[in-house]
Order: C-alpha cells, then structure tokens, then sequence
C-alpha cells in the first residue's frame, strides 16, 4: 500500500449526555428524553435547518454529530464534492427505526418512518446537508473495528483521490447511543490517521 | 383551522412551528411551507387516521393539500357527506 500518511482532523462523540468536540466535552445535558437530548443539542449550537426534525433518530444523532465536527474545522470550499467520503459503521443498522416502523403497519404505515429503514440514510442526510459526491458506505459490524476502519478509508484515499473523509460510528437502538466521528485529511496535523489513535477517541 | 394545523405540524414534525405561522392561504408546498413528496404521504396518512376519509382519488391530491384551507374544505365536505 502506498505510503500516504493521513491525519485526524477533527473528532466528535456524542454519548452518555455529552457531546465532544476534540476530545474535550463542549456541552452536557441531562433530558427525560433521547429526543429532548438531541433538541437542546440542535438549539445549544443554534442549528437551523428544519429537516432536523423530520429525520429518524439514527439520522439526527449522525447528522448532529457531523454539523459539530465540521463546525470551524472545514472549509466547505476547499474540496469538490466527489472528493469527501462518508464512511460509517455500527452493530443494529436501522432497527430502532425498523421497529417503530413495523408498530405502525399495524394501523396505517408510516411514509416518514419508511424511508429511514436503512442505516445508510444518515449518510445521505449529511450529505444533502454539505453537498457531499463522494465514496460512501455504511457498514455493520459486531463491534468499533479501528483497524478495518483505517485500512478501508486509507484504502479509498490512496486509490479513489479522495482528499477528505468523514468516518466513525453511529449507533442508536432506544435510549443507548454513541456516535463518534472522525474527519480524515492529508493536510498535516499532530493526530495521525492510525487504528490507535481512532481507538484512543472511541474510548473517550 | 388551528386544530388542523395543529395536527398537521405533529404528524409532520414540524418542531419549529407554530400555528400561526401557518397562513391558512398559504401554499403548503414549494415556495409556501416547503413540503415534500413524503410529507404529501402522511398528509394522506393524517387525513385517515384523523377524519377517517380516504382520498379516493390521487389527481385530487394537488387541490386538496394546496393550503389548509383547501384541506379544511375538503374535511368539511366529506364529513358533511358522511353524516
């Protein structure tokens, strides 16, 4: 493999009622709900985009965490839209969502919950978000893999000329959650893009 | 006309508005509140599970849920014809 060193940009976890930009906690919240949770995030970092609402709650976790890890460390220009990847990973794909959706067959199926069973759709609500072309792909997996995880995105920049990549774990089934990103570039920083260092942020 | 857009603005997750927001002219898609092809479907699923009226035709859809007074109309008039 060609020898082309990557670095960690910039990372963000939401998890536990916390939510981390860089590895140091940025805000903290305790809510009777999942979703009131997920609100004063949106409102603490005064997001506006109505669609929010609309999304499932694997979305809104992905997509919320994503909004805070560009936030002051991408410069939307600096790349074209084929050339920023997605890569995510998680053990339950879609099922909280999968289930509520089955709930409501019984009655009148839901169009809107419908169109959330696939993991996959936090991907493209990112995407439509910041205009995003490139490589994406979501994985299941048993549990965060650091090592394939690396390899596969090291893998798409040494060989799809890709300059950025989002990638990380989104994971929601009920009440337990964690999402942790991580913006992969090959401008110079002092993280460097290996399985160690993913792991190190994972395990905040 | 409230409790309609009421309903509308639960089914619809429509978190960041109000009522009054809502003009009862307004157009409820594209350059009015925005709406999109999955929001058409719950407003269907809305109508159903709400009024009991099932649109029983598709070409009445656009005329139907261009604003909410359209939609009140519409409740009206089949709610009248089932009584």
């Amino acid at each position: 493999m060609e020898n082309i060193q990557s670095y960690i940009t910039a990372s963000c976890a939401i998890k536990n009622g916390k939510v981390f930009k860089n590895e140091k906690i940025i805000f903290e919240n305790i809510e009777d709900t999942l979703s009131s949770f997920f609100v004063s995030i949106y409102k603490n970092f005064e997001m506006q985009y109505p669609k929010f609402y609309k999304m499932d709650m694997l979305s809104k976790l992905g997509w919320l965490a994503a909004e805070i890890l560009l936030k002051n460390n991408f410069d939307t220009q600096k790349y074209k839209a084929d050339e920023v990847a997605i890569i995510l990973a998680n053990t339950n794909a879609s099922i909280d969502t999968d289930t509520k959706y089955f709930e409501t067959i019984k009655d009148i199926a839901s169009p809107a919950l419908f169109v959330y069973t696939l993991p996959n759709i936090v991907i493209g609500e990112i995407s439509i978000k910041h205009n995003f072309k490139g490589e994406n792909a979501f994985f299941i997996s048993e549990k965060f893999d650091p090592i394939f995880l690396k390899n596969y995105v090291q893998n798409l920049i040494i060989n799809n000329n890709l300059q950025a990549c989002i990638c990380g774990w989104v994971e929601l089934v009920k009440e337990d959650y964690n999402a942790t990103l991580f913006l992969i570039e090959k401008e110079q920083n002092n993280i460097k893009f290996t399985a160690e260092n993913l792991n190190k942020i994972y395990a905040l | 006309m409230t409790d309609l857009k009421l309903q509308i603005i639960a089914q619809l997750n429509l978190q960041d508005l109000k009522p009054e927001d809502i003009g009862d002219d307004q157009s409820l898609f594209v350059d009015g509140l925005g709406l999109d092809s999955i929001d058409a479907l719950e407003l269907i699923v809305l109508l159903q599970q709400q009024y009991k009226i099932k649109l029983a035709n598709a070409d009445e859809g656009p005329a139907v849920f261009k604003t909410v007074r359209t939609m009140a109309e519409y409740i009206t008039a089949h709610q009248a014809t089932n009584s």
